[in-house]
């Protein structure tokens, strides 16, 4: 089995908020980030693919398919949105960087063709990363 | 509930001297080079820390950040940044190599963070060299 990563930008606006909690409360579990006004970061995304390698492409998978995919599902969907307000699986879910990466996983999970999708990981920054495997 | 794995970067400069009194002073110089100049150097290291864990359906966060960074200032960040690792007490009888580091930075926050599950601690001592510690593993591959 050999491992192949992807990777992909976009930019994005975002703030944390639960609307059944008090502005206080959301202010002392978010910080900064409860600010509804919104802020923005540039995100980085690796998708990693596990498969067995084809004996005559050598390829694990179609790189070109697996671009096409992660462009068509999730940057055309993220990229200079609003993640609260225009993604339609954070308007009720709170877009962290960790459900981010589930959300992706969702997106990506059964579109891969011959391959398994085996994690997908989210910088939200050089030095916050989230990972979700599926488990 | 869905489990994730959450990694933050932390950043201290710290110097060093590798240098073992078990060893004599030829045998030094011959295993550690130029780390064992007598007067130490010193690097601009980037801590690493993976912790995982479900979660939480409502704050969709597997731990509060702050709370981990104060964790990090704190307990690690404040004790070896602008600091002489050698005269680290947990350094007293260790030579303060990265993995040394990298270990005794693994036991400080699996001793002290409470509510997560300490994955792994990677140390980057210089852009080129990095060392992992994920724990004692006893019942892997048996």
């Amino acid at each position: 089995m050999v491992l192949l990563t992807r990777k992909a930008e976009f930019s994005a606006a975002h703030y944390y908020y639960i609307d059944a909690w008090s502005q206080q409360e959301n202010e002392k579990v978010f910080g900064k980030c409860a600010n509804r006004n919104g802020h923005g970061h540039n995100y980085t995304l690796e998708v990693t693919v596990a498969g067995e390698i084809d004996p005559v492409s050598g390829f694990v998978v179609d790189l070109k398919a697996l671009k096409d995919v992660i462009e068509r599902e999730v940057i055309q969907v993220y990229d200079h949105r609003h993640l609260n307000l225009e993604v339609p699986e954070f308007r009720a879910v709170v877009p962290t960087t960790e459900n981010i990466a589930i959300a992706i996983w969702k997106r990506l999970e059964s579109r891969i063709a011959g391959a398994r999708l085996q994690r997908v990981r989210v910088y939200e920054m050089p030095d916050l990363f989230a990972d979700y495997c599926g488990e | 509930m869905m489990k994730a794995y959450l990694s933050r970067r932390y950043r201290l400069s710290a110097s060093h001297r590798l240098h073992t009194e078990q060893f004599s002073p030829e045998q030094n110089r011959a295993v550690y080079g130029k780390c064992n100049h007598p007067h130490g150097h010193g690097h601009n290291y980037t801590v690493e820390v993976m912790v995982s864990g479900p979660v939480d359906p409502v704050t969709g966060m597997v731990c509060n950040l702050s709370d981990l960074d104060g964790f990090m200032q704190k307990r690690v960040v404040n004790r070896f940044d602008h600091a002489n690792l050698n005269l680290d007490p947990s350094f007293a009888t260790l030579v303060p190599t990265t993995e040394n580091l990298c270990m005794e930075i693994y036991k400080v926050i699996s001793a002290g963070l409470a509510r997560v599950k300490l994955e792994k601690v990677r140390v980057e001592e210089t852009s080129n060299n990095f060392f992992e510690y994920a724990g004692h593993r006893q019942n892997e591959r048996q």
